[in-house]
């Protein structure tokens, strides 16, 4: 960070900061529940529900999952995946959820 | 030469240009902005500063000046129109006295906090309770610590001059800070005097047009004016008070350029009159200084030698320069037309401070007076000469109302 | 969804309704916008030095002047013949209160500007302090309840009514639970030439104490219950309104929130829930909710 007269501050800057680390719950998706309706992408405060081909490991890998959970994924198909590096786990997206496809767990960090 | 101010020198040539007029204080410095071609002017009308934005909303009117210019709810929005109008490209105008520069004043920090650099005309006006429409400075002294530069003129000529300069200063990519051009209210907005008014191709010369850095533009979507906490805070603070102190440089600089351009010198942060080999130097600021120069002549006359400096620069303080200037002093009287109620007064405060730590060891007495529009006449500066002059041996009084009417207190 | 004009990372409250409501009105206007905000939650949350949540240009310059500011970039703009969406999104605070002679200089002048206000019906950003959005008696910091109050005093500001007194062409009540709704309200307002007015109900957790996830369920529940119908005029005339079918109780907003917790231990509580009834009523009736 430098400080210089007439410097601004850079657009979408604040996502070096991984509020993930206020979260004291996590919502877990099912995958399998979830009819693609997408008012927990729109609900999100963080904004940080995406849908995201279940091929591309490397999202999947950077939003959260672990390599073990991701085997376990439905094959070819586009999933709302929670960002957990931002989510804070409000728990708005499970509370919207019209299937109840989102559930929230304590984590364990 | 020396003893004359250095604008006096040229004034007293005949008139070099046709634009030589006889005109209205105010006509005069509306015509300076017209000059400096600015994207957005935004004020509220306030005595005695009214007459120069209704000049300008004339020009505007009559096509005379592309600007825009925006009528607002008051003088706090007027200038908040401004850091919109700056952030998103504009040179930007303004002009408000007294109670509206009071009213501005939160905007002001602001602005300066944004390193906006917008220009205002300040017709000094004393401040309410009881109200008053007449000149003095408090409103602008009161608002030395905003964070803008301060220049005070000391005739119609140089408000024009300096309004043209001011844009060149605040615009410095080293300077980004806004100016405040104070010129005492109604004795120079109200006054007709021949002036010679600027020339729009030399003045498009002199300015090169506000180019910023940054603007407020989708195809680089910066975000202005964020919220800064402790680990940062003091840095943007530092870095606006490391301005300032280059702003001495720029200020002489501008003003050195603008005689070559233009001929015309008022000093760039200090002026003095037959001050080299004074005894009894008075300081102060604004329209006063042409009575004082009269008293001086008198007092020459008399075999007093007595001499005038002249504080042109305020914000920033020109500390160096002023040692440098009264370095030969033996008593020095400070003049001026506001009061730090609860303390002395702003000139006198920052004066005695600049002077305490360097080898300068003069007495100084401070005098407030012509508060609420109340004239300073030769008398008074007469009482200041006798005043400074017994100081040399003993101070009576450190600062003091010099135009107190006992008689009706 | 197009990619979010709000970057994650903002220090908003988990759960906080301004967050989703700014994504909402950027989704709605689009990259070619410039944001101007006064001093909130909203600033503080999202522009902390030296990030800044916002991809789009961002300014905020003080509580009380976004309308001016947003004045000024508006000249400029229009000067320099570009296109660009000018649009304030402000707290209620700003936006009822001490920011009331900038919007309504900025009203009159006619700008081509979209005033949005988020309204969590308090000063959040100072701690939940009483604003005049602050709904008959809602607790807040200043208007707590005791034995010689039973919270706010006074109905809230019809402040969609101040803005149409000014002649503002379009002007609309949207609600952070309806999201198409809002999008389309905020489309339509930037389509008009001229000043444009949206008040967004956006739930603040911290200000009103709602349990955890329930932020869109409270929101839903104002309009529900008729307290915030949810209407758009165009020159002044009632062009539109969502229908509620059944309109639920009051209560059941009520008893959503910690705010009104008051009206539910003190005797005197029920007569406060008829008159709160009676103002769901008066809407539902005005604005024909249930036909
Ligand atoms: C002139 C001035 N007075 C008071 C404040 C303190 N202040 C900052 S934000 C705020 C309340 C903001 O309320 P609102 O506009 O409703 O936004 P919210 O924080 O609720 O989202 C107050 C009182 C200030 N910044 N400036
Ligand atoms: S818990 Fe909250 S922050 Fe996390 S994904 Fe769901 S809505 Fe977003
Ligand atoms: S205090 Fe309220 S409005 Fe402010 S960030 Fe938290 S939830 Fe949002
Ligand atoms: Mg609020």
């Amino acid at each position: 960070m430098e400080i210089k007269a007439g410097k601004l501050v850079d657009p979408c800057s604040t996502q070096i900061t991984k509020t993930g680390a206020w979260r004291t719950f996590v919502p877990v998706v099912d995958h399998k529940e979830c009819i693609k309706c997408n008012l927990c992408e729109i609900f999100c405060p963080e904004g940080c529900i995406h849908q995201v081909s279940s091929k591309d490991v490397d999202a999947l890998l950077k939003y959260g999952y672990k390599p073990d959970q991701i085997s376990s994924l439905p094959k070819d198909d586009i999933l709302f995946v929670p960002d957990l590096n931002y989510c804070k786990g409000c728990s708005v997206c499970a509370h919207e959820c019209p299937r109840k496809a989102i559930e929230m767990f304590l984590e364990e960090k | 030469m020396s003893q004359k101010m250095s604008s006096q020198a040229y004034a007293d040539k005949p008139a070099r240009s046709a634009n030589m007029k006889v005109v209205e204080g105010s006509y005069a410095v509306a015509h300076a902005v017209m000059c400096c071609l600015p994207d957005v002017i935004s004020a509220y009308p306030i005595t005695p500063q009214t007459h120069i934005v209704e000049h300008l909303s004339q020009m505007v009117a009559d096509g005379e000046l592309d600007s825009e210019f925006l009528t607002v709810d008051s003088e706090f929005s007027a200038l908040s129109v401004l850091v919109g109008a700056s952030a998103a490209g504009a040179r930007s105008y303004s002009s408000t006295t007294s109670q509206g520069l009071a009213l501005m004043y939160e905007v002001l920090y602001n602005v300066s906090g944004m390193r906006l650099p917008i220009v205002m005309n300040v017709a000094n006006r004393a401040l309410s309770a009881p109200l008053n429409i007449w000149n003095d400075q408090q409103d602008s002294i009161g608002a030395r610590d905003v964070g803008w530069l301060q220049i005070y003129v000391e005739d119609v000529q140089e408000a024009v001059d300096a309004t043209l300069q001011a844009y060149k200063i605040a615009e410095d990519p080293a300077i980004r800070t806004p100016i405040m051009v104070c010129m005492d209210g109604y004795i120079l907005t109200h006054v007709y005097e021949p002036v010679e008014l600027l020339d729009k191709e030399l003045s498009r010369e002199f300015l090169p047009p506000f180019q910023p850095e940054n603007i407020l533009d989708p195809s680089d979507p910066k975000t202005f004016g964020a919220f800064a906490d402790p680990t940062t805070y003091t840095e943007f603070r530092y870095l606006q008070f490391e301005a300032q102190q280059k702003a001495l440089g720029t200020i002489e600089k501008v003003a050195k350029e603008f005689e070559e351009t233009f001929g015309r010198y008022y000093g760039g942060l200090v002026d003095s009159y037959r001050a080299e080999d004074a005894e009894i130097v008075i300081v102060t600021m604004g329209s006063v200084i042409g009575t004082i120069k009269d008293a001086i002549d008198a007092k020459r006359a008399e075999g007093k030698k007595v001499g005038l400096v002249k504080v042109r620069s305020y914000r920033p303080f020109p500390v160096q320069a002023l040692r440098k200037t009264l370095k030969d002093a033996s008593v020095i009287a400070v003049l001026e037309k506001d009061v730090a109620i609860g303390g002395e007064a702003g000139l006198l405060t920052d004066l005695k401070a600049a002077l305490y730590n360097s080898s300068i060891r003069t007495p100084i007495i401070g005098f407030t007076a012509g508060l609420g529009g109340r004239d300073i006449t030769i008398k008074d500066i007469r009482k200041i000469v006798e005043k400074a002059d017994a100081a040399r041996k003993k101070i009576e009084s450190e600062f003091e109302f010099l135009d107190l009417r006992m008689e009706i207190l | 969804m197009e990619k979010s004009l709000l970057a994650p990372g903002h220090r908003a409250c988990a759960g906080c309704a301004m967050p989703t409501t700014i994504k909402l009105v950027l989704d709605a206007a689009g990259p070619n916008t410039i944001v101007v905000s006064p001093t909130s939650c909203l600033e503080v949350t999202t522009t902390p030095f030296p990030e800044s949540a916002w991809c789009v240009p961002w300014i905020h310059s003080l509580f009380e002047n976004a309308a001016a500011v947003a004045s000024g970039v508006e000249v400029m703009l229009k000067r320099k013949c570009k296109d660009t969406n000018v649009v304030v999104i402000g707290g209620d605070g700003s936006t009822f209160d001490i920011g009331m002679g900038s919007n309504s200089g900025m009203f009159e002048r006619g700008h081509k500007i979209l005033y949005v206000c988020y309204d969590n019906e308090a000063y959040m950003n100072t701690g939940v302090q009483r604003s005049g959005s602050t709904p008959f008696c809602a607790q807040t910091t200043t208007t707590p309840s005791g034995s010689k109050s039973l919270g706010n005093p006074r109905p809230k500001k019809d402040m969609p009514a101040i803005a149409m007194a000014h002649k503002v062409p379009y002007v609309a009540t949207a609600s952070v639970a309806y999201p198409v709704d809002l999008r389309r309200k905020v489309k339509a307002a930037l389509r008009v030439n001229g000043p444009s007015y949206i008040q967004v109900n956006a739930p603040c957790i911290t200000g009103w104490t709602f349990d955890a996830g329930t932020m869109i369920e409270v929101a839903r529940l104002a309009v529900e219950t008729g307290l915030w119908p949810l209407a758009e005029w165009v020159n002044g005339e009632l062009v539109g309104v969502k229908k509620v079918r059944r309109a639920k109780p009051v209560e059941e907003y009520l008893k959503s929130q910690g705010r009104y917790r008051h009206l539910f231990k003190r005797p005197e509580g029920a007569d406060i829930l008829k008159q709160i009834q009676a103002m769901a009523d008066a809407n539902i009736a005005k604005y024909k909710l249930a036909d």
